[in-house]
């Protein structure tokens, strides 16, 4: 299979095939950040730009060091620090940056689309780092990643995404990705943080979170997005942790060999309680290990090096 | 000046007129109607207009020509060039100018510079609050004496609903109708329908009930004071079953929806095209279904346009920043025919919702064609097929989510008060 997309904007976009050939890339890159000499020149003289919106320790990082170890230059541009904060629009910014000629630009945002509306105005490539509510593609990329490796498989599964689904550009991108595979998906969490039409996206909904656990393979937390409102959601932040913060009793309930995932930053005592975020059924860090290998892939794909 | 137009099709849902006809303007009047009118040989434009359709000029209760305030969006000029472009002869202008129509200078303003400059006529509708802020009522009645024919907060809805039983009532000296917009602020801090749009693109949602409790005070007000309440551009299966009630016992409410609320449904949005940005927001197929049902069994009696230009600064931005609306003036009639095109209206059925029922709900005395009446004409063609393409709207809103669309029908000339103020190359 030849990548031939200039853009990764989203899960939505990409056929099955194309998603495994993402994680297969992935796979052959992981094994660059376990050497002693973390570097490679598949990417020397690319320039990658990230310019993200919104405040991010994870992606930005992941995306900088698998940059790195690829030989690309890296420029790093946030809000606080760019002309954003005088004003400039993201046209103005885009056009500016692509004067520049980067190679790919990173964009975080906290608008649904704003990725997109950059995509159609630059040559560049634009991977989607995460805009508003909408998708977040190489975290669910990474997720399924995380899955398969710890899994074996993703098919026959079933996995259980948990908390703030409304706000959750995580899980739309996990739910559009997961849903290529023949894997039983179920999101629980209160009513008021669920799309009324969620199930339309072929995942089953379950508020009671006891029962949405039972036999899971797979439960992914999701953190309460305080930022886009989500604690007006709900009454108090106790009565939710009482309702839908994942505790030990929730992990009896599951599969023995149950995984417990975060695309993070995990709120402890809220969503998860300590014990079980680290605990021996949470791959919150592998998710984090992986996430380099997979953006690796991702960067190596859409500077069309493969060829 | 003479005009004759021969051979077209007349079509006038008022005076129940489906014939080949001839038709003589002298001045601003229609002289004569009839059959074989002969030619004196001193008319000034002698239109053939066979295979063609000739109806009054549509009027349109529904547009932002932007003046004063925002002539870089729009203005009486470009605006009216744009609505004579797509067949309209009277244009509604709503009051979110800047400053704000809640006064009779800047009715005076609008209504002098649209003499002066305009191609078709304009009557302007007055702000119901002043500022538009929903706390005081405008001076209705100066406003009137100047030439308002409705009044309207559109934009916004009357949030308090005592100031709004008093519009209700205070509009009953001048027999006009207040023009709701309706929209529940509490549930509408969104951008794009809820439904598929919100859930597959993560922007934040307007449910259809934030418009429809709104629909459903303000009928309930209007009644409760015995006063006429039209609601503007219904999108939602629920308004239509809301007004359809309640016509069975209340006489007094009249409706209008536009062009893109039963063209596009809320798929349109999801490239995240800003063009697609409306408010209310495009809706479901099932709410777009119900509105062509509406506008199929009488529910719905007007269509108008919501034309509202913007200059492309407003519209190049991410999705929740850009600023809502369509230019619709020169899509509306292409775009309106679709209706008989799929048999959900008659022709005929069509034209009166850009004709009488308009006119009816404005008393103007326009929207028929009628020997001794101002001479309002258009000739259309509904089978012409054209190609948008924004770059040769006469508006300076080029803001369409039609551009590129392959369209069937066109309107081809259009004579306001007797004189040619749009003609279309393809009519000889």
């Amino acid at each position: 299979m030849n990548w031939v997309k200039k853009d990764l904007l989203g899960i939505k976009g990409l056929t099955k095939e194309e998603i495994l050939f993402i994680l297969e890339t992935a796979e052959s890159f992981k094994e660059i950040s376990l050497r002693e000499i973390k570097k490679v020149p598949t990417l020397r003289g690319k320039t990658i730009i990230t310019l993200f919106y919104e405040p991010s320790t994870r992606t930005r990082t992941s995306f900088e060091i698998a940059a790195k170890r690829l030989s690309a230059d890296t420029i790093n541009i946030s809000a606080s620090t760019s002309s954003y904060v005088k004003g400039e629009t993201l046209k103005d910014t885009a056009k500016n940056l692509e004067s520049m000629r980067p190679d790919v630009i990173i964009i975080r945002h906290s608008m649904p689309g704003a990725p997109h509306m950059l995509a159609g105005m630059i040559d560049s490539s634009v991977v989607n780092g995460g805009d508003g509510s909408h998708e977040h593609p190489t975290q669910a990329l990474l997720d399924l990643y995380t899955i398969k490796e710890k899994k074996g498989r993703l098919d026959g599964l079933k996995i259980v995404i948990i908390g703030d689904i409304i706000h959750s550009r995580v899980a739309r991108s996990n739910i559009f990705a997961l849903r290529h595979f023949n894997v039983d998906i179920v999101c629980s969490g209160p009513p008021t943080m669920m799309p009324p039409n969620l199930e339309e996206l072929g995942v089953r909904v379950e508020y009671d979170m006891n029962k949405a656990v039972e036999d899971a393979d797979v439960i992914m937390m999701l953190r309460i997005q305080k930022e886009r409102g989500g604690t007006s959601y709900i009454p108090s932040i106790r009565e939710y942790s009482t309702l839908y913060g994942l505790k030990a009793s929730h992990i009896e309930r599951a599969k023995k060999d149950v995984i417990i995932m975060h695309p993070g930053p995990i709120n402890r005592g809220v969503e998860i309680t300590d014990e079980v975020a680290d605990g021996p059924y949470s791959v919150i860090l592998d998710q984090v290990e992986n996430g380099v290998a997979v953006r690796m892939g991702i960067l190596y794909l859409l500077t069309g090096s493969a060829s | 000046m003479r005009i004759m137009i021969k051979n077209g099709r007349v079509i006038d849902p008022k005076n129940s007129i489906n014939d080949i006809l001839d038709i003589s303007i002298k001045d601003n009047l229609i002289d004569k109607m009839g059959k074989n009118i002969k030619e004196k040989g001193n008319e000034d434009h002698i239109i053939n207009a066979s295979g063609h359709i000739v109806a009054p000029g549509f009027i349109d209760i529904h547009a932002h020509l932007r003046e004063p305030g925002y002539e870089y969006k729009e203005t009486i000029t470009t605006g009216t060039m744009a609505a004579a472009r797509g067949g309209f002869t009277s244009v509604v202008c709503m009051a979110n100018t800047d400053p704000v129509n809640d006064n009779k200078s800047v009715t005076e303003y609008i209504i002098k510079k649209a003499r002066l400059e305009g191609y078709c006529r304009v009557f302007p509708c007055g702000a119901i609050t002043k500022g538009l802020k929903g706390e005081e009522l405008s001076e209705i009645g100066e406003m009137f004496g100047a030439g308002i024919v409705a009044i309207s907060d559109d934009g916004k809805s009357v949030r308090n609903s005592e100031v709004l039983r008093k519009a209700f009532e205070y509009t009953k000296i001048f027999n006009i109708p207040v023009i709701s917009h309706c929209e529940d602020y509490d549930l509408s801090k969104g951008y794009v329908h809820e439904g598929a749009a919100s859930l597959l693109t993560g922007l934040e949602a307007i449910p259809s009930i934030a418009e429809e409790l709104i629909v459903n005070r303000d009928i309930v007000i209007a009644q409760y004071v015995d006063s006429h309440v039209h609601i503007t551009h219904i999108s939602t299966a629920g308004s239509i079953d809301i007004i359809a009630n309640a016509k069975k016992t209340y006489k007094r409410i009249t409706c209008d929806t536009c062009p893109h609320y039963f063209i596009l449904t809320d798929e349109a949005i999801l490239g995240f095209d800003t063009n697609t940005k409306v408010n209310p927001p495009l809706r479901s197929k099932r709410d777009v279904e119900a509105i062509k049902e509406g506008l199929k069994n009488g529910t719905i009696d007007i269509i108008a346009t919501d034309h509202a230009p913007h200059d492309i600064t407003s519209k190049d931005v991410e999705y929740n920043l850009a600023s809502s609306g369509i230019s619709g003036f020169e899509t509306a009639l292409s775009l309106s025919l679709n209706l008989v095109n799929e048999g959900v209206l008659s022709l005929e059925e069509l034209i009166k919702k850009f004709t009488v029922n308009p006119a009816r709900l404005l008393n103007l005395p326009y929207g028929e064609i009628k020997e001794g009446k101002a001479a309002d004409i258009i000739v259309f063609n509904p089978d012409i097929e054209w190609v948008v393409d924004k770059n040769t709207f006469y508006s300076k809103g080029k803001n369409t989510p039609f551009h590129g669309w392959r369209l069937k029908g066109k309107n081809l000339l259009t004579i306001v008060d007797g004189n040619i103020v749009f003609r279309d190359k393809a009519l000889r």
